[in-house]
C-alpha cells in the first residue's frame, strides 16, 4: 500500500496546503470590509468546467494508483509468475503518443482560430486512439491465444484488468472527442470548439501519462 | 471581538443576473421528476436515503428480536440475520448516511449558502440521482433474488464473501458488488458538482474564509469521498471477476469438501486493505459534514460567533488529511507487522488531537451563550456529548494491544454505533429540525421533535452503553445465538434482553418523526424567511421555500462572515452575511423572521 499512501498523501498534501495557504493571514470575523469588483473571491481563473476535469483526474489517479498498488501488493507474494507481454503493446503505445500529439497539434489550431486545421487535427487524434483500443484488443487475444494461461494466472488478469480500466478511460474521451469533432464538423461556436478541444488535450495527455505509468509497470514485471 | 465600520462608499451594487428566467422550469415532470434543481434533487436524495434507511432501521429491530429473544421468532434463521446484518450495515453506512449528507444537504446547501443559482453542472447533478437511485433499487433488489441478499457481513470480506455456505453467495454478493459500483459512479458525478461549486461558484464577496462551517465539512467530506472510493469501486469490480469469470486476485487456493476450487494464488489481505482504505476515510466523509452542520447548530442556537472559526477549518483539513494514513488500525488482527501497527496506531491516536479541538471549540462556543434549547440544538448538544463517548473508547481501540482482545467483540459494536451511527444520525436530525423550515416554508412541531429528542437520546444510551460491558465480557459480534456459552453468565442473556427493548422503543420513536415531517408539512406553523434569526444566506432567499434560481434576479453580494451573532453595538443580535457594513438599520428581514417559541 506504499504507492497508495504516498500518492494519496501527495494529492491530499496539496488539497490541504493549497487550503490553508488560502487560509492562513485571514481574519475573518474583523474584515466586513469589501467586495472587490474585479476579485475573484479565491476562485481559480478556470472555467467550472476546466476546475470538473481537474478534479476528475485527481479522482482517476487515485483510482490508477490503487490499482497499481494491488497489482505491486501481489507482485510481492511469492508465487508470482510473470507474464510474457505482448509485443504489441510497444506499437499501441507509440499510436497513443501519436493520438496525445494530433491533440496538441489541435490544440494549436484552435488557439490560432484555424477551424479546417482543427477537424483534421481531430480526425487524426480519432483514428490513433481507436487504433490504440483496437491495438489492445489485439494484444488479449494474443495473450489469450499463447496457450500459457490453462487457468486463470493472477498476472494474465491483473493485465487485463489494467488495460480494461485505462481502456474505458479512453473511451469515456472518445465521447467527449465526438461530440467536439460534431461540434466542429457542424461548424458550432468556434469558442465552445475550442473549449472541448481543451479539455480532450489535457485528458488525453493525462491518459497517456497513466498509459506510460502502467506499461512500465508491467514492463518491470516482464520475465 | 473588533467590530469595524466602514461607508457605504465601499458598497458594490449587486450582480445582475440575465439568465434568471432560463432557471424555471416549465412542466411538472421537469420540475419535479427530471429535475436539475440542486434543491429538487437534494430532496429526491433524501426521501430515498430515508426510504432505504428505513427498512435498514427494521432489519436491526429484527436483529435486536433475535438477540434479546433467541428461538422465539422462528422467521430468523442464522443465514437470514447474517444478511440483515450485513444489509443493516451497508445501507446505513452508505446509502442512507453517505447519500443524506452529500447528496441530501450537499445539494441543497452548497447553492444556496455559498450564494450560487444552483451546482455548476445541473445536468450531471440529475444524473447523479437517477443513476443513486438505481443503485438503491439494485440493492434493494437482491431482497427477492434466489438466495436473498448477501450474508458476509458489512465489510463483504472474501474468500467467503463468494464461497457457498455464505448466504446469498451466488446472486446477493454479485447484486451488491453493482450496486456499490453504480453508487460510486454517481457519487463522482454529484462530487465533481459539490467541489467545482464551492471553489467556482461562490457569490461575490464569499470568500473560503467566509464559508459557513457547514459548507467547510460538507467540501472536505466529498473530497474525501473522491479519493477514497475508488478503492471500494476497484475491489468491487476486481471481486465481480473473482466471482463470475474465477479470477484469483482476493481468492487464495481453497478446498471446499475435498474438493479444490479453481482459485489460485489470490490475497484476501490485499482486499482488506482495499476495503479499508476506502472504509477508513468513509468515517470522516460521514463525520465531517456533521462537525460542520454542528458548529452552525450551536452558533445558531447560542447566538454567539463559533469559537476559533479558522481553528475549526484547519481541523476539518487536517482531519481529512489524517484519514488516509490510518486504515490498517481496522486490520490489527490480520497479522500485520508490529512496526506498521505502531505506525497506525500512532496516526490513530494523532487524529484524536484535531477532532479534541473541535470538540472544545463546541464546548466554549456554548460557554456564556445566550443558549436557546431549541430542538436543532438539543440534537447538536447531544451530538457533542455521543460523539465524545463514542470517541473516547476509540482511543482504546486504537492502540494494538487493547484492541486485540476487544476486536469481533460487542465492544466494537457500541464503540461504532456510538461514533459514527449515532452520532451523525443526532445532526442528521437536528439540521432536518434545522432547515426544513426553509424546505417546507413550515416549522416542524415542537412537541414531537422534544418527544423524538428526548426517546432518541436516552434511548441509545440505553442502548450502547451496556453493550460496551458485553464486549468486555467476551461477546462476540454477528453471532446468531450465543446461548450456553461457558465463559457467559446468564446475565448477558438478561442484558441482551433489555438492550432490545430499548431498541424497539428507539425504533419504533421514529414513527414520531416520519409523522412529524408529514404532519408539519400541512399543519406546521408558517416559519417566515428566517425563523432561527440565522445570518448565513440561504435564510436570506427572497422566497421561502427558495425558487429555483435561489435568489431572485440579483445575487446577494457578502460582506462578512457567517457568525456576526450578539455583535456589540448591532441593533438585533445577528447581522446577515448579505448586510452591507455601516448601515445603522436593523437587518431587513428581521421582522418578518419570529423565533418560535
Amino acid at each position: 500500500m506504499t504507492i497508495a499512501l504516498v500518492l494519496l498523501s501527495a494529492i491530499m498534501a496539496i488539497v490541504v496546503g493549497w487550503l490553508v495557504h488560502k487560509t492562513l493571514n485571514t481574519t475573518p470575523w474583523v474584515e466586513q470590509r469589501t467586495v472587490d469588483v474585479n476579485g475573484r473571491d479565491g476562485a481559480l481563473a478556470l472555467l467550472p468546467v476546466q476546475v470538473g476535469l481537474g478534479v476528475f483526474l485527481a479522482v482517476a489517479t487515485s483510482l490508477f494508483a490503487l490499482l497499481i498498488t494491488a497489482y505491486h501488493m501481489r507482485m510481492m507474494e511469492a508465487d508470482w509468475t510473470n507474464l510474457d507481454l505482448p509485443r504489441v503493446l510497444w506499437l499501441n503505445s507509440a499510436v497513443l503518443v501519436l493520438a496525445s500529439v494530433a491533440m496538441q497539434w489541435t490544440l494549436v489550431a484552435a488557439r490560432r482560430g484555424r477551424i479546417d486545421s482543427v477537424r483534421k487535427g481531430l480526425a487524426a487524434s480519432g483514428v490513433f486512439s481507436f487504433a490504440f483500443l483496437a491495438g489492445q484488443v489485439w494484444a488479449w487475444q494474443q495473450l489469450n491465444g499463447s496457450g500459457q494461461f490453462t487457468s486463470f494466472n493472477p498476472a494474465y488478469a491483473f493485465f487485463l484488468l489494467l488495460t480494461a480500466m485505462h481502456g474505458i478511460h479512453l473511451l469515456g474521451g472518445l465521447a467527449v472527442w465526438a461530440r467536439a469533432t460534431l461540434r466542429a464538423v457542424r461548424g458550432a461556436d468556434f469558442a465552445k470548439v475550442r473549449l472541448s478541444v481543451e479539455l480532450c488535450t489535457v485528458y488525453w495527455h493525462f491518459l497517456l501519462l497513466v498509459w506510460a505509468v502502467l506499461f512500465a509497470v508491467l514492463l518491470y514485471s516482464h520475465r | 471581538m473588533t467590530y469595524v465600520t466602514h461607508d457605504e462608499s465601499e458598497f458594490v451594487p449587486p450582480m445582475e443576473v440575465e439568465e434568471a428566467e432560463l432557471y424555471h422550469p416549465k412542466t411538472f415532470i421537469g420540475k419535479y421528476i427530471w429535475s436539475q434543481d440542486a434543491k429538487v434533487i437534494a430532496i429526491q436524495y433524501s426521501l430515498t436515503a430515508i426510504f432505504v434507511g428505513v427498512i435498514a432501521l427494521v432489519l436491526s429491530g429484527i436483529m435486536r428480536l433475535q438477540l434479546g429473544w433467541p428461538h422465539v421468532f422462528s422467521f430468523i434463521t442464522p443465514a437470514t440475520y447474517l444478511q440483515y446484518v450485513t444489509m443493516h450495515g451497508m445501507i446505513m453506512v452508505i446509502y442512507l448516511l453517505t447519500a443524506l449528507f452529500l447528496g441530501g444537504f450537499g445539494n441543497y446547501l452548497i447553492p444556496l449558502m455559498v450564494g450560487a443559482r444552483d451546482m455548476v453542472f445541473p445536468y450531471v447533478n440529475m444524473v447523479s440521482y437517477w443513476v443513486y437511485l438505481f443503485a438503491v433499487l439494485l440493492l434493494v433488489a437482491s431482497f427477492f433474488v434466489p438466495g436473498g441478499p448477501t450474508g458476509s457481513g458489512w465489510t463483504l470480506y472474501p474468500p467467503q464473501a463468494i464461497l457457498d455456505g455464505t448466504p446469498g453467495a451466488s446472486w446477493g454478493i454479485i447484486l451488491m458488488l453493482i450496486s456499490l459500483a453504480f453508487f460510486i459512479i454517481g457519487f463522482t458525478m454529484g462530487g465533481l458538482n459539490y467541489v467545482v461549486t464551492v471553489l467556482q461558484a461562490r457569490t461575490r464577496g464569499m470568500t473560503m474564509m467566509r464559508l459557513p462551517l457547514t459548507i467547510w465539512g460538507i467540501f472536505m467530506a466529498t473530497i474525501l469521498a473522491l479519493l477514497a472510493f475508488p478503492a471500494l469501486f476497484v475491489s468491487a469490480i476486481m471481486m465481480t471477476l473473482d466471482h463470475s469469470l474465477g479470477t484469483s486476485f482476493f481468492m487464495p487456493a481453497l478446498v471446499a469438501k475435498g474438493e479444490h476450487l479453481g482459485y489460485n494464488g489470490g490475497s484476501p489481505i490485499l482486499f482488506q486493505h482495499l476495503f479499508w482504505f476506502f472504509g477508513h476515510p468513509e468515517v470522516y466523509i460521514v463525520a465531517l459534514p456533521a462537525f460542520g452542520i454542528v458548529s452552525d447548530l450551536i452558533s445558531i442556537n447560542a447566538r454567539k460567533n463559533i469559537f476559533g472559526y479558522r481553528m475549526m477549518v484547519w481541523a476539518i483539513l487536517a482531519i481529512g488529511g489524517l484519514s488516509f494514513i490510518v486504515w490498517a488500525h481496522h486490520m490489527y488482527v490480520s497479522g500485520m507487522n508490529p512496526y506498521f501497527g505502531f505506525f497506525f496506531a500512532t496516526t490513530t491516536l494523532i487524529i484524536a488531537v484535531p477532532t479534541a479541538l473541535k470538540v472544545y471549540n463546541w464546548v466554549l462556543t456554548l460557554w456564556r451563550g445566550n443558549i436557546h434549547f431549541t430542538v436543532p440544538m438539543l440534537f447538536a448538544i447531544g451530538f457533542v456529548f455521543t460523539f465524545i463517548n463514542g470517541g473516547l473508547t476509540g482511543l482504546f481501540l486504537g492502540n494494538v494491544p487493547v484492541d486485540i482482545p476487544l476486536s469481533g467483540t460487542m465492544f466494537v459494536v457500541a464503540h461504532f454505533h456510538m461514533v459514527m451511527a449515532v452520532s451523525p444520525i443526532l445532526v442528521v436530525f437536528g439540521a432536518i429540525y434545522h432547515w426544513y423550515p426553509k424546505i417546507t416554508g413550515r416549522m416542524l412541531n415542537d412537541a414531537m421533535g422534544k418527544f423524538h429528542f428526548w426517546v432518541t437520546f436516552l434511548g441509545t444510551y440505553a442502548i450502547y452503553y451496556p453493550m460496551h460491558y458485553l464486549g468486555f465480557m467476551g461477546v462476540p459480534r454477528r453471532y446468531y445465538a450465543i446461548e450456553n456459552t461457558v465463559y457467559l453468565p446468564p446475565s448477558v442473556q438478561t442484558l441482551n434482553e433489555a438492550i432490545s427493548i430499548a431498541a424497539l422503543i428507539v425504533g419504533a420513536a421514529q414513527a414520531v418523526f416520519l409523522y412529524n415531517l408529514f404532519w408539519s408539512y400541512r399543519n406546521g406553523k408558517p416559519a417566515g424567511p428566517n425563523p432561527w434569526r440565522a445570518t448565513t444566506l440561504e435564510w436570506q432567499t427572497a422566497d421561502t421555500p427558495p425558487k429555483h434560481g435561489n435568489f431572485g434576479p440579483t445575487l446577494p453580494v457578502v460582506y462578512r462572515w457567517a457568525y456576526d451573532y450578539s455583535v456589540p453595538g448591532a441593533p438585533e443580535d445577528f447581522i446577515p452575511q448579505n448586510q452591507p457594513p455601516g448601515k445603522k438599520a436593523g437587518p431587513s428581514l428581521s421582522a418578518a423572521g419570529s423565533r418560535p417559541a
